[in-house]
């Protein structure tokens, strides 16, 4: 059962074990944290961020490892594979939250740069976190769960001025002999740095579909990346969970003058996803760009909440969400700008847009703007709509059958956000993983 | 071959087709002309199957076959072509895809080979350039940003295409400068054939001095108010449309009255 006991119990019995047990700032960050996911429970509708995405579910259900568990090392071979710059990208692989050092495969790094498992370094050199590991108040109660208990995930550091000039890709593979999987990745770009960093979350099926109500896996992900001056930052993250996963995650940056965040979150997988993706603009001129992907059919649910903080002036920020929606499945997009008082100049604009195939898919989209400058430019819009018949008709004037005109035109408007991804492979895997979930995808190679 | 008797349609219960009867014979160029809102792409819209029309009444044959039943990707299979008075922009397809999809379906039906990627790009290649279109239009997503006379001239590149033996063009002239008018005449001329029919919307005559129409018909309130031959149109550029207005006004109230 994943009732509260479950995960007070699951900490005292671990909490010696952590990697980094033993460090007092980090003992005392981990009790507070347990303390606060104790006292709050999995969220509830009742919190306003939380509204349309309530976790008390998660109380009654049991969670398990797959029952055809995925071989981890096929999956990684299966990524390897289709990423066409393989050769020369970085590695890190973690099963079931853990570092597994024999499927990774660092390769060769620029002086300066370094990737690590967390529980090395925590376990080695604790003082190179601290400051980073983010704290017991951050974010919502899953986080805080996640600051409690997170064994491992990335670190990686870049100095001042270093290239990875071959993306960094960590996988993340769940509930192949465990029932719940949390990571902390810990991202930390120097002035000037620049990478391209890859989250693959995979995950096996349930065996049986009627099975699916019962049990699947916990996947609990926070990311903190600190984007030094004039850094440029791209994250990828591509979910395609079991749909039996309920997968809680943040994403928390914060940017120093001048530097450039980009993030793609493709949500693909998972009976219920949750993102938080929060960026903030601490020094002047930062740019973010927030883009987002999600898919859901049958019962699945995915909510992204998006929050873009221009502290400072001069800021620019893009946020553009789109969501494909069939069966019974409910998105949630809720994206919220603030621009402090002083950060003048700010230049924001947000879009989200759903796309329903089906009359009891579900979706929800929602720019909540707070405005204290003057001199800013914000502007936002969202849809919710259908496949568009002037479209439609087009095509089959053009002798396209209805099915493949509607499987084009679904296909089409998922593509647009991938055109954003500036790495040509990763655009194409993105591409790929979504075609694979999209009915008629395999014609549309060539598009 | 194109057999329209007393089609009345209508949209969300309005009519606008209201009794049109009209014959294009195989190999023949026919145009309409007709005030706006006259409902030329009404029929334009029916004939391809556009399904937020009802058809009231009436029927429409095609070489004996009852167009009206057929799904409208069936019509285009079987030859029927519309080129649209406002071309629909499909972001996030790219015209390459979009077309070559096309064509494929199309001579999937008639039992020829589907084109590789190879055939295709020399085939649309040469007949972009008998268009005036640049290759760079291939990879942008259909329509989207085009001006008016890149969608008009991305129309009638379909049209060469798909080589249909119906053809229906809907205002493919209006908003084109002289010389993009010129292009899109020559592009229909080339496909003017004896096997191929074709149904020329214009609301203007200017288009008619480029492409020579067998019958000339004004449309007025729904239906086919005049026939003619060239000088019809020659007659309406003169006259306006109000005189062809007066005459249904006069013969509905002499109807009326017997
Ligand atoms: N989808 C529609 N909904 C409501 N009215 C329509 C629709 N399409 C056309 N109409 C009306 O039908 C009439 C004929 O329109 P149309 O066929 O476009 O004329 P034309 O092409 O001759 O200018 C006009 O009064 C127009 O407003
Ligand atoms: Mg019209």
């Amino acid at each position: 059962m994943s009732t509260l006991e479950h995960w007070l119990q699951r900490y005292n019995a671990g909490r010696d074990t952590l990697p980094g047990a033993g460090v007092p700032w980090l003992d005392a960050l981990r009790e507070e944290a347990i303390m606060r996911f104790a006292d709050e429970g999995w969220p509830s509708n009742r919190l306003e961020n939380w509204r349309h995405t309530s976790l008390t579910l998660l109380e009654e259900r049991s969670f398990a490892a797959a029952a055809a568990p995925l071989t981890a090392a096929a999956v990684v071979q299966g990524l390897r594979r289709d990423d066409d710059g393989a050769a020369g990208g970085h590695w890190l692989v973690f099963v079931d939250g853990r570092h597994a050092p024999a499927l990774s495969d660092i390769g060769a790094l620029p002086a300066g740069a370094q990737i690590r498992a967390l529980a090395d370094v925590l376990a080695t050199r604790p003082e190179w976190v601290e400051g980073h590991f983010g704290t017991a108040d951050d974010g919502a109660s899953p986080a805080a769960l996640n600051a409690a208990l997170a064994a491992d995930g990335a670190f990686v550091r870049l100095a001042r001025g270093v290239t990875l000039e071959a993306p960094l890709h960590l996988v993340f593979i769940g509930g192949v002999r465990e029932d719940a999987s949390l990571v902390r990745n810990l991202v930390i770009a120097e002035a000037n740095a620049e990478a391209t960093i890859v989250e693959h979350y995979v995950g096996a099926e349930p065996a049986a579909a009627g099975s699916a109500a019962s049990a699947g896996a916990l996947s609990n992900a926070v990311t903190r990346i600190a984007a030094g001056h004039d850094a440029r930052i791209t994250h990828l993250k591509l979910q395609e969970e079991g749909r039996n996963t309920v997968h809680l995650a943040a994403i928390d940056a914060v940017q120093a003058r001048g530097s450039v965040f980009a993030s793609h979150s493709l949500s693909f997988g998972a009976q219920l996803a949750r993102n938080d993706i929060a960026t903030r603009f601490e020094g002047e001129g930062c740019e973010a760009l927030l883009n987002g992907l999600f898919h859901v059919d049958g019962r699945r649910h995915v909510d992204h909440h998006t929050r873009i903080d221009h502290a400072q002036p001069r800021g620019t920020s893009r946020e553009f969400y789109r969501g494909v929606l069939d069966g019974a499945g409910r998105g949630v997009f809720a994206g919220r700008i603030l621009v402090a008082p002083g950060a003048v100049r700010t230049d924001a604009m947000q879009r989200a847009d759903n796309l329903l195939l089906s009359a009891q898919a579900e979706a929800d989209a929602r720019p909540e703007l707070e405005i204290y400058a003057d001199d800013v430019k914000c502007a936002h819009g969202a849809t919710v709509g259908q496949i568009d018949e002037d479209s439609l008709f087009y095509l089959r004037t053009r002798g396209l059958d209805e099915t493949h005109a509607r499987n084009l035109l679904t296909y089409a408007f998922a593509a647009e956000v991938l055109a954003r991804i500036g790495l040509a492979p990763l655009k194409r895997r993105a591409q790929a993983a979504i075609r694979a979930r999209l009915p008629g995808g395999e014609l549309m190679e060539a598009l | 071959m194109l057999d329209i008797c007393n089609l009345h349609a209508s949209v969300d219960g309005k009519p606008i087709l209201r009794g049109l009867d009209l014959h294009v014979g195989t190999g023949e160029v026919h145009a309409i002309m007709g005030p706006n809102g006259s409902g030329k792409s009404t029929l334009a819209q029916v004939l391809a199957g556009r399904d937020s029309f009802t058809v009231e009444d009436g029927s429409v044959s095609w070489d004996g076959v009852d167009l009206l039943a057929m799904p409208t990707e069936e019509r285009a299979r079987a030859g029927l072509f519309l080129a649209f008075q406002y071309p629909v922009e499909i972001p996030g397809v790219s015209n390459a895809y979009f077309l070559k999809a096309a064509v494929n379906a199309v001579r999937r039906h008639r039992g020829e080979p589907e084109y590789d990627a190879m055939d295709f790009l020399k085939r649309v290649k040469a007949e972009m350039k008998a268009v005036g279109m640049s290759e760079e239009f291939l990879y942008r997503s259909v329509n989207e940003g085009f001006s008016g006379g890149e969608k008009k001239r991305n129309e009638v590149l379909q049209m060469a295409l798909l080589e249909p033996r119906l053809a229906i063009l809907d205002e493919t002239d209006s908003g084109l400068d002289i010389d993009a008018l010129r292009t899109v005449a020559d592009g229909v001329n080339r496909l003017r054939s004896p096997e191929r029919s074709m149904i020329v919307i214009t609301h203007y005559q200017r288009l008619l001095d480029y492409i020579v129409p067998d019958q000339v018909h004004v449309l007025s309130r729904g239906r086919i108010a005049r026939s003619g031959g060239r000088e019809l149109a020659q007659e309406l550029e003169a006259r306006g449309y109000g005189w062809i207005e007066d005459l249904q006004g006069a013969q509905a109230a002499r109807g009326a009255a017997s």
